[in-house]
């Protein structure tokens, strides 16, 4: 595996989401959290490329950043995998490298 | 501040999301402190901060304290100006029913439970905006 | 710093709010009022079970106006005046009986 790229602020902060997306290498993952989980809810302004991205990298987003902000699971785009911090953890090992955008 | 007895018009504008950062709970513990000096005050929930409203917040997991109950004390603190700006929501996929319910009791009216929520557009905020006599950005 | 009740240890801060809101109960708050030379009566109760009722919802401790307020909708107006809470806390009602409830210093106590 490549690199696992993590995002922590939502796409209508600033523009990391976007950026990370346009540099991300085909066989990296993606894993959003805190602020960055918004990034990855149905109907918002970012959906589609999040959706067009899918076709590409592995997304994730972080289950209790989630529900903090009461976001619910069913609005999660769907093929984004919803984890807990255990598999953070396991992300994190299992990829060569980690980029911790900020 | 009202020692010379002017009252002024007071709006809170909340753009960032709860959590991720410490403003909204700044914010709001500001509101809450301010509120004592018998001003004007307006809250307005705009970008980001439609996010802080969100109904069935649960932090357990993320081990920090939910403040979001407390936005239902506001109406007791006599602050009942609340304004959501409509097109943030909209860009968010959400809609008013994703927010909690904020109400004010009207002692005049025997404590008739009143909503304190006002939907608005960017160009009735900016108006509104225009006429404060101070607005403090979170 | 700590406080001893019925022979076990409680944190408190260095002005004696109680550090883990968990850790209350009537003994703790009976103790604290000992300490501060005045036994807590049912008059003292109603507003501590108050607090402790209005934390439980909201997560603040309300200010002493918000307070006055809402204990004489409760209680009944010959209790919602500040004259009343400062006869009954008289270290002011919402710092001190917030103390005895086990809460944190009220948001905009000054």
């Amino acid at each position: 595996m490549n690199m696992l790229h993590t995002i922590n602020k939502s796409p209508f902060e600033n523009s990391t989401m976007s950026s990370c997306i346009a540099m991300c290498s085909q066989d990296s993952s993606i894993l959003f959290i805190e602020d960055g989980v918004i990034s990855v809810m149905k109907s918002t302004k970012f959906s589609e490329l999040i959706e067009n991205a899918l076709k590409e990298f592995k997304m994730y987003v972080l289950k209790p950043d989630l529900e903090a902000r009461g976001l619910s699971l069913n609005n999660v785009i769907e093929g984004v995998e919803i984890v807990g911090y255990d598999e953070f953890v396991d992300l994190t090992t299992e990829h060569k490298t980690v980029q911790s955008w900020l | 501040m009202s020692e010379d007895g002017v009252v002024k018009k007071f709006m809170y504008v909340n753009r960032k999301s709860p959590y991720g950062t410490i403003y909204a709970l700044e914010s709001l513990e500001v509101v809450l402190i301010t509120a004592a000096f018998d001003q004007d005050v307006s809250l307005t929930f705009t970008d980001d901060g439609v996010y802080q409203l969100m109904k069935g917040q649960q932090t357990e997991g993320i081990g920090m304290k939910n403040f979001s109950s407390t936005y239902s004390a506001l109406g007791d603190y006599e602050i009942n100006k609340i304004f959501i700006d409509k097109e943030s929501l909209e860009e968010r996929g959400l809609s008013l029913s994703d927010l909690q319910e904020l109400v004010w009791e009207d002692e005049d009216e025997d404590y008739a439970e009143k909503s304190s929520i006002n939907l608005v557009s960017r160009a009735e905020l900016s108006e509104i905006m225009n006429n404060q006599d101070v607005v403090l950005s979170f | 710093m700590s406080l001893e009740v019925n022979g076990k240890q409680y944190e408190v801060d260095e002005e004696g709010y109680l550090a883990n809101l968990n850790d209350w109960d009537t003994d703790v708050a009976n103790k604290m009022a000992e300490i501060d030379g005045a036994p807590l009566e049912e008059n003292h109760w109603e507003v501590i079970n108050f607090l402790r009722e209005y934390y439980e919802e909201y997560q603040i401790a309300p200010a002493v106006r918000v307070l006055t307020k809402q204990i004489g909708k409760k209680l009944g107006k010959d209790k919602g005046n500040s004259k009343y809470l400062y006869e009954l806390f008289p270290y002011g009602p919402a710092k001190q009986a917030c103390k005895y409830a086990g809460l944190p210093k009220p948001t905009g106590c000054v």
